[in-house]
């Protein structure tokens, strides 16, 4: 029972960090780089939308995606009884 | 303006009397609060007895991981870089995504004093422990001696000493709260340097926002249309100003993608697997403690590090606006102040007594330093003497705690790693306790000696720093908490041919070891650059640790059980031996 209820949790981890890497890498690597140059063709007040995701925009999300990724595995502790 | 009028009567005291004041209270602060936070036993050398809140926790790493490089250069690199300057901004801090969902809170589930602790307890050999050992001194070694640089860079500037003299006084400084301190000491004056040069940092940022945009919030103010009443937005007329002399559109940039990927990369992975970051994720009392703080860490990182790249556009525009074709005998004081100290030169190429500013080298009058964007942006702006003199102690307090927590690093390398696990196991607390203080003392030393002695350019051995990180930490840590299987030999083969092929592309194409002339670009690997090839041994790293694990024997019974505990976050006991 121990050992399945540590792996279901594994489980669960590993599929949170796997979302939220995503979102890592699309604002980072894809707004602020390989899509840059679309991006741009938007504005966004006198930012270029391309620019504004990598000497900006990317860092936001940066900071909201790990304050999710804390409120997520406080959750998921509580839920297997690990947030002793 | 009404307030900033006020704040000019208070001005006669001048630049160097305010500097003096400003340094002088925060250096007695840093070390009234060593004093009250001496360490009585290894644990509280190393780890700071293990209570420290997430919030303090988040403080410190803020202000461990901004150096001097992050507060003095970076804005000034941005600035001359345009839109390729994002790889720092991105890199720097989209690594603590990595740090915080991949490391942080297993590496404190596992519970040790330090890096090299959790490769040679996880890699079950003291082997791997040594290459940990080489590769944290590496690291740390290349790291601090941009620091004292930094240090002695600042003092030279504005109290006019030598920059020698100033890199011993800041060495005297560090080495007072470091080894009475340890990690405890270190904590709580880096809580107090994040204060202090998070305020010097945003206060001109905001005084120059304010002067060109109108708007108080910097990172809204350079997308906003200048005061000017034209109606152009701030980043157009700088785009327009950067074509018009010959350079590339600031918002465009002209670094290749692949490159701009690959160091992007490379300072995310680098920034994950820095043991002077890693280690204070030690310090705290629970796992999800450990995330919390890398949470706060990375809040309290991008307050400056979105403001930076504004602080680089309006410094850009200013500059230009100021100097380009215009009179040298007519040239702002701060400019002749700034041509003493080299870091500004004006070579009147045709004669024509007027600053020619342009992309092409043969006709460019002007060269200005990095470090000048944030060192004299407040006397460009024409701010008030005591906003100049906290920029002084702000940089100070940037490249001090940055410091400390590599000197830390190094000693716990030397007396924990190296002499309490490999040498002399049977050593006691208070023998490792002054042999963590001894090492402490000559790393101060030696990272002085290379404050004097620069090796090479010191940019390019701050980069080397990450790219060693990324292809040695990172991989081994990843590999020991995601994959059980993974064994000692391929850990150490891969972290060995990581960093030896790093080591030599940095040789190689950066310092031009083994050519005549440093080898021209074209002639890079894939196009990606030194700085960039972190990623390139990184992922080499990867490929040889799991081929090599594919033909030699699994890790034993019990160190896969260890595995199985760091993933589950209850019970983190306190941080032991």
């Amino acid at each position: 029972m121990e050992k399945n209820n540590s792996k279901v949790y594994w489980k669960e981890n590993i599929k949170y960090l796997f979302i939220l890497l995503t979102v890592w890498f699309l604002v980072s690597f894809g707004g602020g780089i390989l899509f840059k140059d679309f991006l741009n063709e938007f504005k966004f007040g006198g930012f270029k939308l391309g620019f504004w995701f990598a000497q900006q925009g990317s860092m936001y999300v940066f900071v909201i995606l790990i304050f999710i990724y804390v409120k997520l595995m406080n959750k998921l502790d509580k839920k297997y009884g690990y947030d002793k | 303006m009404d307030m900033i009028n006020s704040i000019f009567l208070v001005d006669s005291i001048g630049v160097q009397n305010w500097t003096y004041i400003l340094v002088g209270i925060t250096f007695s602060l840093y070390i009234g609060i060593a004093v009250w936070a001496r360490a009585g036993s290894t644990k509280e050398f190393y780890v700071a007895g293990g209570g420290v809140s997430p919030l303090a926790n988040g403080m410190a790493t803020a202000a461990d991981w901004m150096s001097a490089a992050s507060f003095i250069s970076m804005a000034g690199i941005i600035s001359f870089a345009g839109y390729d300057g994002a790889v720092y901004l991105m890199g720097w801090t989209g690594g603590y995504v990595l740090l915080a969902l991949l490391l942080a809170p297993y590496l404190r589930k596992f519970g040790k004093f330090t890096v090299p602790d959790f490769i040679g307890d996880r890699y079950y050999s003291n082997t791997a422990r040594l290459v940990g050992v080489i590769c944290a001194l590496l690291v740390s070694f290349t790291y601090v001696a941009g620091q004292m640089r930094g240090v002695g860079l600042v003092f030279s500037r504005f109290l006019e000493v030598d920059i020698n003299t100033g890199v011993v006084i800041g060495m005297l400084i560090v080495l007072f709260y470091a080894v009475l301190g340890g990690m405890k000491g270190i904590t709580y004056t880096q809580v107090a340097q994040y204060c202090v040069l998070i305020f010097a940092f945003m206060v001109p940022a905001i005084f120059i926002s304010i002067q060109m945009t109108g708007n108080p919030i910097p990172q809204l103010g350079f997308g906003s249309e200048l005061v000017d009443g034209s109606g152009t937005f701030l980043l157009d007329k700088l785009d327009g100003l950067s074509t018009d002399l010959g350079f590339a559109e600031y918002t465009q940039g002209s670094k290749s993608l692949v490159d701009i990927f690959a160091i992007t990369l490379a300072l995310m992975v680098g920034t994950a697997g820095l043991p002077h970051v890693i280690v204070r994720f030690f310090t705290v009392k629970r796992v999800k403690d450990a995330r919390k703080s890398a949470g706060i860490a990375l809040l309290l990182i991008v307050i400056l590090y979105s403001t930076a790249p504004a602080v680089a556009a309006f410094a850009r525009t200013n500059m230009i606006e100021t100097l380009s074709n215009k009179s040298y005998a007519t040239v702002p004081e701060w400019f002749k102040k700034w041509e003493t100290t080299g870091l500004i030169t004006f070579v009147d190429k045709n004669n024509d007594g007027l600053i020619q500013y342009v992309a092409d080298n043969n006709k460019n009058e002007l060269v200005v330093d990095n470090d000048i964007m944030v060192l004299a942006n407040p006397e460009i702006a024409e701010l008030p003497n005591w906003v100049i003199a906290l920029v002084a102690a702000g940089a100070l307090a940037a490249a001090l705690s940055t410091a400390a927590g590599l000197l830390l690093v190094i000693s716990a390398s030397v007396s924990h790693d190296l002499i309490k696990k490999i040498i002399n196991p049977k050593i006691s607390e208070k023998n490792e306790l002054i042999a963590a203080r001894f090492s402490a003392v000559v790393a101060v030393c030696v990272a002085g000696y290379f404050g004097i002695n620069p090796p090479g350019f010191v940019a390019a051995t701050v980069a080397l720093a990450f790219g060693l990180a990324a292809a040695s930490f990172f991989p081994a840590i990843i590999l020991g908490i995601f994959y059980k299987r993974m064994n000692k030999e391929g850990a150490i083969a891969g972290m060995i041919v990581g960093i030896v092929v790093m080591l030599y592309y940095m040789l190689k194409y950066k310092l031009g070891w083994f050519d005549e002339v440093t080898p021209d670009k074209s002639e890079w690997w894939f196009g990606i650059s030194p700085e960039g090839f972190g990623s390139v041994a990184m992922l080499l790293n990867f490929i040889v640790s799991i081929t090599i694990m594919k033909f030699t024997p699994l890790p034993p019974q019990d160190v896969q059980e260890i595995v199985e505990k760091i993933r589950i976050p209850s019970g983190a006991g306190k941080a032991t031996h």
